[in-house]
């Protein structure tokens, strides 16, 4: 028995050997992971799952689809969803072909992308400061990107292209100072938070400054950025997010599970041999560069960052940062979103980012008057 | 030092496993400790002692490498901690932090198989011998039947036993604890420090703690060391090294130490400073 930690053997050896079954459920004899379930393989090979998290993921995924779908055939020559299917699968009618493939379809895929970036980097910032206020909007990310995209906008009258990457570069900047200015041996919940809204607020006061500063024409243009919109977004949007989403996501995902110990704490997360200053700083830049993405591609659109990750929470009810089933809930959120600011209010069509943020504040509200009943805040 | 594998083995048999050696220990421009030497004699329930901010945290902390020494090295298996991969470290030595949090909504099973994690990887997510081991580090802390309750709905020692059984499904030789009993009532303490000890006797384990109660050190430990401003005063076992005139000199108390009615071991009885009548004077005789 000598420095082993086995204690006296167990009766149950239902699940001693590698079994060649494909699947096998946590028993009731088993520790009382609620619903989860593990799939082994010969050969060591693990999998574990939430069954909850995973149907929501499910759900999620089909009701974002669902949305796009419906969300294509919606406008000025609206197509019924089936044809709309028939012509993404490249068998529809030329005319139907051109409206579908080349003005709504990169919208979506735009609006997908730019909701799952967001989702996935709120449910980052969140989980690493262990605060739901600590959401990348509520920290002045957004503020930055937006600043990045007005110098642009009014000191360099620049193209669309230089907006966006002004917004990408605004939004980088501001992550690093907030990094900066909390480390404190280590990133700590509170610090960033308040740094953050610190930041943000002299980020806004910079932006009111810029846009006195512009002309008309400049600062109309800057407005509408500033909203959050998906019109008129195309191919030249989905490629660059798409890349970032491929290259970020897998990355984040390698992590998660680091991710999920430091919710215990640095010194427990340590104990258990996780390189918390190491994956803290990867998975800050990685929501970092998500967020600034999404801006840069679609405008500071509001709080999806700090809803989504806290609605999906709600979904799965399971602890840890919930980073799939946020991505998935940003998407289906922002697509929501959009097709509701272009239908519910007649012939004006709205900025996506108005309907988020009203959606957003409303949440934000609820969560703070939640949390102070619970005695949290 | 070398630190192949032979020259290793050669080391076990005579070094533990576990040192500090000749570390330096603070925080930014603080001082805490120089050059301090410890040795966590293996197999033994070591308990660390001391007045506050003596260093005693400190030092489990940097035993844990949870602080790099300024000066100085920290030795697990004759390799310097700091070098070595975090995760293998995490498989020989285990550590109950004072602050810990539970996450929101964690239930007792999911916190518990959480600390098979240093075992875990990408593609070995949850393996049947995790689950065993889970089920086991629950069984002997006594937490089975809660492991579908929430973290949150516990009681402090409940809770504790909690981490407690997630230490333990580390599977770790060596287990750190940091104040494992503060914070607990009376009989919670004695719970928790039993549970130490039975981990210490049955299961072969080395135990580290830092405690503040010098009665409950020197009833449990097997091997106690005393520290102040950083430095040792004494160690060795209870029965050896405590005496009136030890206490006085690490905490600046006048007591007398009487045989534990219980135990045998040496029991510390403040001296009454304060006048109440016939006792007064046996206390005089007794400190003097």
């Amino acid at each position: 028995m000598k420095n082993t930690a086995t204690p006296a053997p167990e009766q149950n050896t239902a699940h001693d050997t590698g079994t060649p079954a494909p699947s096998e459920k946590t028993g009731d004899a088993a520790p009382g992971i609620r619903g989860v379930r593990a799939v082994r393989a010969r050969g060591g090979l693990s999998v574990r799952f939430d069954v909850r998290a995973f149907t929501v993921v499910v759900l999620l995924l089909v009701a974002a689809l669902g949305a796009s779908v419906v969300l294509i055939g919606t406008g000025d020559f609206p197509i019924p969803a089936a044809d709309v299917l028939k012509t993404l699968f490249g068998d529809g009618d030329p005319g139907q072909e051109f409206i579908v493939n080349d003005l709504r379809l990169p919208r979506v895929l735009v609006g997908l992308l730019v909701g799952a970036s967001l989702g996935l980097g709120g449910a980052l910032f969140q989980s690493i400061s262990r605060n739901p206020l600590g959401s990348p909007d509520v920290l002045g990310l957004g503020q930055g990107s937006t600043a990045g995209a007005l110098i642009m906008i009014v000191l360099f009258s620049g193209s669309a292209d230089q907006v966006a990457l002004g917004a990408l570069v605004g939004g980088l900047v501001t992550g690093l100072a907030i990094y900066l200015l909390a480390w404190r041996r280590g990133v700590h919940g509170y610090r960033l938070v308040l740094v953050g809204i610190g930041v943000s607020a002299i980020v806004t006061a910079v932006n009111g400054y810029l846009l006195t500063k512009a002309d008309i024409v400049d600062a109309a243009r800057a407005i509408v950025w500033m909203t959050g919109s998906l019109n008129g977004r195309d191919w030249e949007q989905v490629w660059p997010l798409l890349v970032l989403c491929a290259v970020l996501v897998p990355l984040v995902l390698a992590n998660a599970r680091g991710l999920r110990m430091m919710e215990m704490g640095d010194d427990v997360s340590n104990a258990l041999g996780v390189r918390v200053e190491r994956t803290r700083l990867l998975l800050m830049l990685a929501a970092v560069l998500l967020t600034a993405g999404a801006t840069a591609a679609a405008g500071p659109v509001g709080f999806v960052a700090l809803t989504a990750p806290q609605l999906a929470r709600r979904l799965t009810r399971s602890p840890g940062p919930n980073l799939v089933p946020s991505m998935c809930m940003g998407a289906t959120l922002l697509i929501v979103a959009d097709w509701t600011s272009q239908r519910a209010f007649g012939a004006d069509q709205l900025p996506v980012g108005v309907l988020t943020g009203v959606l957003g504040g409303v949440y934000l509200l609820w969560l703070l008057v939640t949390e102070r009943k619970a005695g949290r805040i | 030092m070398s630190t192949s594998g032979p020259d290793m083995n050669n080391q076990r048999s005579t070094v533990n496993r576990l040192s500090a050696d000749d570390v330096t220990l603070g925080y930014d421009q603080r001082v805490i400790a120089e050059k301090l030497s410890v040795e966590i004699p293996d197999n033994s329930f070591t308990v660390i002692v001391g007045p506050n901010a003596c260093g005693k945290s400190t030092l489990l902390r940097a035993l844990s490498r949870m602080l790099k020494p300024t000066r100085g090295r920290v030795l697990l298996d004759g390799q310097v901690i700091q070098s070595m991969p975090a995760k293998k470290v995490a498989r020989t030595l285990g550590l109950l932090p004072q602050s810990s949090i539970a996450p929101d909504g964690i239930t007792v099973g999911d916190l518990v198989g959480r600390g098979r994690y240093p075992h875990q990887g990408l593609l070995r997510q949850w393996s049947a011998e995790d689950e065993r081991v889970v089920q086991e580090s629950m069984a002997s802390t006594g937490v089975a039947e809660l492991a579908d309750r929430y973290v949150d709905e516990l009681s402090g020692g409940q809770r504790q036993r909690v981490w407690i059984a997630m230490a333990l499904a580390q599977q770790t030789p060596l287990l750190l604890l940091d104040e494992p009993t503060t914070y607990l009532d009376i009989q919670h303490q004695i719970d928790v420090l039993d549970l130490c000890a039975q981990l210490h006797e049955e299961q072969g384990r080395t135990l580290v703690a830092v405690l503040h109660d010098l009665n409950h050190a020197a009833r449990y430990a097997t091997h106690l060391i005393a520290l102040r401003g950083g430095e040792v005063i004494a160690e060795g076992a209870p029965n050896d090294i405590v005496t009136a005139e030890l206490v006085e000199q690490v905490f600046g108390l006048r007591c007398q130490v009487i045989d534990d009615p219980e135990t045998g071991t040496p029991l510390v009885v403040p001296a009454a400073r304060r006048a109440r009548r016939a006792t007064v004077a046996a206390a005089a005789a007794g400190g003097a």
